[in-house]
């Protein structure tokens, strides 16, 4: 029994050593580059700020029962984000887009949520939320079909999306559905339509419902015949296509599904937390769901790991930063390292003297060697 | 009829318009450059958003620091020089993690926008904004003399290349250098070779890892020379996130122009005529209907114009582009093959 | 005369790799003026040996010495400063590249800061000349047929002045028409004074070149010998180790109904060029067609259109009389076709995952495999059981169900494929280089199966770019040359040279 334990306790760490040790070697890194550019402020260095501002940011994020929830709260977009990338790398798409389908899923949300305002809860929430989750997935929908169709790499089209998104969604929060009675472009107030609180002061419903998804994605990926396809799609295109499969269905299918967790990403974001639709709400969700996708090594089981820190992170930057004046940039600081380490995970191996299994997904390597192969069928 | 009235508000505005769609294309051109450079040797690089953000700012950043004590001129000849030297440092660093160390090229390019993203943002608020001061300012534009502009035919293409700073007079230069260099000199074989079949190159006794780090490095020196366009050349000022999908367009320019220079070049005018339509219909509205119809198009569709063009535009495309064969895998030297 | 050393020695050398000790203390020398050939199965070790000599892998022990003198060799280029050229087996050419550039990359020919191609396309003819053929500077490598590609190969390693010459399998991939010419080559080059090592697994072309024979296995010298006092039967008992069948029994066939029937089929290659012009073929129940041809002739496009991995461009393709031109493949599959791809890491395996995954690739949807609504849901108990009992029937050599297939040989691999398509009552079954790089071993056990899949009723089409198994297994034999069937033959009556002369040459040949 003990034995057993053992060796499950070893496999788990030789998967997780290396994400884990990444993280341990970006907050170091990290620390540097706060101490080196303290030098720059009028404060002058400071070689022990990166210990204020983590205890800070530990504070903010652990500190107490409201900050746990809001470490929750904020854990939850990344989730679904998380999974939302997790699963196009399932099948060798790389969906940069979540900060458009996000942004999408969020804009949806408010309209259909502001214009259900006065309707019963039971009504209002899961329409607003479904609306949200849909507009996400056609937004994922389009640069799924366009590579299955001509080949156009994700990459581009997502990020091309991503900008244009923004400015269309500023039109409509300004020509279309802005909402009477305020002083700048902005939806209606959400009413009957918030998600309803369930513990202390903003634990939202989002947040049992992100962790639902990952269960839901990890079923249906382990246990289903659509999760194989997906999971063959990515891991060899060519063999997909021998076997009788469609790659062209599996991809629109999956950047359609991974675009809908962006956009309940959104949903849960507006209807939880945010509660209006304005020009230059923060999509931050974007980037940290790739860092998150990445560091659980698009595992669902790891997504809900790596959520649950940068949600951490993101929930106690803003104290770090009023207390410390350690930018909350420094979060995307982090972000970037950790990244990094994964990447260049041949580091962490040498610096911590480790065997363990390799980091980054593998078929990474199939969204890469479609970008080489960027010609229509 | 409408259709005709915009051609023909085309051809009046266009005169005007020249030297604004080339000050539009050239971060554009010059990050597609950087693409051509790095891919042409098989090293797939998503990550010149990023080197463009980090290098503007690192441009800006010595022109903002020296200025006060050297004039704004020579710091800004040192901004240039800094933005630069920033690209081929990151494009080190992406060598670094693409060829030597392996990594997957993709997660490598995301890493490197995530990191210029935060570090640009963090450094911002740290130290320019705090401060309330400006920048060095702006390279200034060559002024032509109006017997110049006036000529028939060639006075507005003249007017396109040469009233324009520096670096966006450089960059046909740049372009018609590196196209002639990649496909007539023994650095454009060896670069084409490492791209197509490095273990062809390796058994010619070629340093495939060399080459790729050259191109890497030489490219996204490019790269920094686009983000220097943007803070010294373009607006004098930094704005987190400026680069706007810059990066991505670039690649899109350079795929459009089938991983040649002069192609790439091509892609990057068109996205920038795109970009430009957007300017020029709000500041010399056409009259008539066609002057009532453009101006009840909302000015955020023109924003979001260039982008959609972009997704049109590499979807018709590709089909009919050939990526280099070996883009994007890394080359591993000992095996049993 | 043996006073002066040997142009090249090798001694001693080993060189392991994980689980393989692919070179174990390996002597060999070749003298100037001297044609050796080194013997061997794939797998044994040939190609590592030369890779080392060629500063493409790195030895363990050993050393080498050129012309008397110990050298170190870490790159190509110190191989290349020593004279020693390389032909390699894939060749080593960018088909993108122009033959100039090809031959000059790496010593390039320079006038001011570019290239000098007009000049290096003077001295390539020149070479060629010397060498006894002709070939345009100025064409794409990829334009090139087999053959000439080869001889540019040849050229990149006169043209940077080697004097040891090595070539891999040069023959694997040329007509026996064209393996003439080669050698008329390689004969130029002896008499001019060229050390030449030839690497091979087939015996009569060593017995016709060499003036010594090493044979090697598994990573062993077994003995080297002069082809005068030697046979086949003996270097064949030195390379495999044990007396082996040269033909596989293979019994009479007894063919049935049509299965499948192409009628002017065309189809397109990746570049838009009709790779398939117009073929009309027939296979019956119970027998074996084999397509003989050199790779590249049309027959991947062929495969691909027959299993609905590519459209056809025109034509018919009918599968038991109803048609099934451009259904896909999952119709194409549901109508009982079997395919055991050319390619089996890009397309018949999926490596990452465990063997119980592939052996399920295929039929991952159906009952009992799948179970629950639409079939939507995965049934592990069934999957485990049917595993199992392919792995024991198909002798499938793994630690267990749940090993990655990437962890398994290339024989294994194979087994894995040919088990999941072998199963159930298939109509038609298509064997597309079903032993492409095997060991002896593995193809035999394949060659049976498919024998017995065929006195089973199956019909079976068999592509395959080695003549000899064409030959073997085949009851007819079509020939495809550029696209086009350029003759059927009864096996009981084909004649080997009349084949090769066919697949070189296309039906004009034949007149």
């Amino acid at each position: 029994m003990r034995q057993r334990i053992a060796r499950r306790l070893s496999a788990a760490w030789r998967t997780a050593s290396i994400p884990v040790l990444s993280t341990a070697l970006a907050l170091v890194v990290a620390g540097v580059v706060v101490i080196a550019s303290s030098a720059f402020t009028g404060n002058g260095f400071q070689p022990l700020l990166p210990v204020g501002a983590y205890l800070q940011l530990f504070v903010g994020a652990f500190g107490s029962t409201t900050a746990i929830g809001n470490t929750l709260v904020a854990a939850a977009p990344l989730m679904l984000g998380g999974l939302a990338v997790g699963l196009g790398f399932k099948a060798g798409l790389f969906n940069i887009g979540v900060a458009g389908q996000f942004l999408a899923g969020a804009f949806a949300a408010a309209v259909v949520g502001a214009s259900l305002a006065t309707s019963t809860g039971i009504v209002a929430v899961p329409t607003a939320f479904v609306a949200g989750a849909l507009a996400g997935a056609a937004l994922g929908f389009i640069p799924g079909f366009l590579k299955a169709r001509t080949g156009a790499h994700e990459v581009v089209t997502t990020i091309m999306l991503n900008n244009a998104i923004g400015f269309l969604l500023t039109w409509g929060v300004t020509d279309l559905v802005r909402a009477p009675g305020f002083s700048f472009p902005r939806t209606g107030d959400l009413g009957n339509s918030a998600l309803p609180i369930l513990l202390g002061r903003n634990l939202h419903i989002g947040v049992p419902i992100a962790f639902l998804a990952i269960f839901v994605i990890r079923w249906l990926l382990e246990r289903t015949t659509v999760g194989f396809q997906i999971r063959t799609v990515g891991a060899n295109p060519n063999a997909a296509r021998y076997a009788g499969m469609s790659p062209l269905l599996v991809i629109t299918f999956t950047m359609a599904l991974s675009g809908l967790l962006a956009g309940m990403a959104g949903a849960v974001q507006m209807l939880g937390v945010i509660g209006f639709y304005a020009s230059g709400i923060s999509a931050n969700v974007g980037f940290d769901s790739i860092a998150v996708a990445l560091l659980g090594r698009s595992n669902p089981i790891g997504i809900l790991f790596a959520a649950l820190l940068f949600g951490a992170f993101r929930a106690g930057a803003p104290l770090m930063q009023i207390t410390t004046s350690v930018p909350v940039e420094v979060i995307d600081i982090i972000e970037a390292l950790v990244i990094l380490f994964l990447a260049a995970e041949l580091i962490v191996r040498r610096v911590f003297r480790i065997r363990a299994a390799r980091a980054v997904p593998e078929e990474i390597a199939t969204v890469t060697r479609t970008w080489g192969e960027q010609v229509a069928r | 009829m409408i259709v005709v009235d915009f051609v023909v508000y085309l051809f009046t505005v266009l005169p005007d318009l020249l030297p604004i769609i080339l000050g539009l294309a050239t971060p554009l051109a010059l990050g597609a450059l950087c693409g051509v450079i790095n891919e042409r040797a098989g090293v797939v690089n998503i990550g010149i958003e990023g080197i463009m953000l980090w290098s503007a700012f690192n441009g800006y950043l010595a022109g903002f620091a020296l200025h006060d004590t050297i004039g704004a001129g020579p710091s800004l000849a040192l901004g240039i020089a800094t933005a630069v030297l920033t690209g081929a440092v990151l494009g080190l660093l992406h060598a670094w993690l693409t060829v030597t160390v392996r990594a997957d090229q993709i997660i490598a390019g995301t890493m490197m926008n995530i990191a210029a993203f935060g570090i640009t943002g963090y450094l911002n608020r740290l130290i320019i904004t705090p401060s309330g001061r400006g920048g060095a300012g702006v390279l200034g534009v060559l002024h032509l003399p109006p017997e110049v502009i006036g000529l028939p035919a060639v006075g507005p293409i003249i007017r396109m290349f040469f009233e324009q700073g520096p670096i966006a007079m450089s960059v046909v230069f740049f372009v018609i250098a590196i196209q002639l260099l990649l496909f007539r000199s023994r650095w454009g074989l060896r670069t084409r070779a490492v791209g197509e079949h490095p273990k062809a190159a390796d058994t010619l006794g070629i340093d495939v890892f060399k080459q790729r780090y050259l191109n890497v490095v030489l490219g996204c020196a490019f790269a920094g020379l686009a983000g220097a366009y943007l803070t010294l050349e373009s607006t004098g000022s930094f704005q987190n996130g400026m680069t706007g999908g810059r990066g991505f367009i670039a690649l899109a320019a350079m795929i459009f122009g089938r991983w040649t220079p002069v192609g790439a070049f091509l892609g990057a005018l068109m996205f920038g005529t795109a970009t430009a339509l957007g300017v020029v219909v709000n500041i010399r509205v056409p009259e008539g209907d066609l002057g009532q119809i453009l101006k009840s198009i909302p000015t955020f569709w023109y924003a979001a114009l260039p982008y959609l063009v972009t997704i049109v535009i590499l979807a018709g495309v590709v089909g009919r582009s050939i990526p280099p064969a070996a883009d994007g895998v890394p080359y591993e030297k000992e095996g049993r093959a | 005369m043996n006073e002066r050393p040997p142009a090249l020695e090798m001694r001693g050398i080993t060189k392991r790799f994980p689980g393989v000790l692919a070179n174990d203390d390996i002597t060999f020398d070749v003298r100037a003026g001297e044609i050796h050939a080194l013997l061997g199965e794939n797998g044994a070790g040939k190609t590592t040996l030369m890779n080392i000599l060629y500063g493409l892998v790195s030895p363990d022990t050993g050393e080498v010495l050129v012309d008397g003198t110990p050298v170190t060799i870490r790159d190509p280029s110190n191989a290349i400063a020593q004279g020693i050229g390389m032909v390699h087996q894939h060749f080593m050419l960018v088909p993108v590249l122009t033959v100039a550039e090809n031959v000059i990359l790496g010593q390039e020919l320079l006038r001011g800061p570019f290239l000098d191609l007009p000049q290096a396309a003077r001295r390539i003819r020149e070479l060629a000349t010397q060498l006894g053929f002709d070939v345009d500077p100025d064409v794409r490598i990829e334009q090139l047929p087999v053959g000439q590609q080869q001889r540019v190969e040849i050229l990149k390693a006169i043209y940077r002045g080697a004097r040891i010459l090595v070539l891999d399998e040069p023959t694997a991939v040329l007509t026996p028409q064209e393996t003439v010419e080669v050698f008329t080559v390689l004969r130029r080059l002896q008499a001019d004074g060229a050390a030449i090592v030839f690497i091979s697994h087939k015996l009569e072309e060593v017995l016709a070149i060499a003036d010594r024979i090493t044979v090697i296995r598994r990573g062993k010298v077994v003995g080297t010998r002069r082809p005068s006092e030697t046979s086949d039967v003996d270097l064949a008992v030195m390379m495999v180790g044990r007396e082996v069948l040269l033909r596989v029994d293979r019994g009479k066939s007894h063919p049935g109904d049509v299965v499948l029937k192409t009628e002017g089929l065309r189809v397109k290659d990746d570049r838009g060029h009709e790779a398939v012009r117009g073929v009309d073929l027939e296979v019956r129940a119970g027998e074996i067609l084999g397509i003989a041809g050199v790779a590249g002739n049309g027959q991947d496009e062929l495969v691909d259109a027959l299993v609905g991995l590519r459209r056809p461009a025109g034509g018919k393709v009918l599968l038991g009389g109803a048609e099934i031109t451009g259904a896909p493949t999952r119709r194409i599959r549901d109508l009982g076709v079997a395919h055991v791809p050319g390619d089996r890491q890009r397309f018949g395996l999926v490596l990452p995952y465990p063997v119980e995954d592939n052996l399920v690739l295929t039929s991952f949807d159906e009952p009992p495999f799948a179970t629950g609504p639409l079939n939507l849901l995965r049934n592990d108990a069934a999957i485990d059981e049917w595993s199992e009992r392919l792995i024991k029937e198909f002798d499938i050599r793994t630690p267990s169900r749940d090993v990655r297939a990437a962890t398994l040989s290339g024989g294994n691999q194979q087994k894995i494929i040919v088990a999941r398509e072998f199963r159930g009552a298939n109509r038609l079954v298509i064997l597309d280089q079903p032993t492409r790089g095997l060991d002896v071993g593995s193809i035999e056990f394949i060659h049976r199966r498919a024998i017995e899949k065929r006195d089973a009723g199956t019909a079976i089409l068999l592509t395959s770019a080695d003549l000899d198994e064409v030959l073997e297994l085949s009851d007819r034999i079509a020939v495809m040359f550029r696209g086009h069937i350029v003759a059927i033959f009864d096996a009981a009556v084909a004649e080997r040279d009349r084949i090769g002369l066919l697949m070189a040459k296309g039906g004009a040949a034949a007149a």
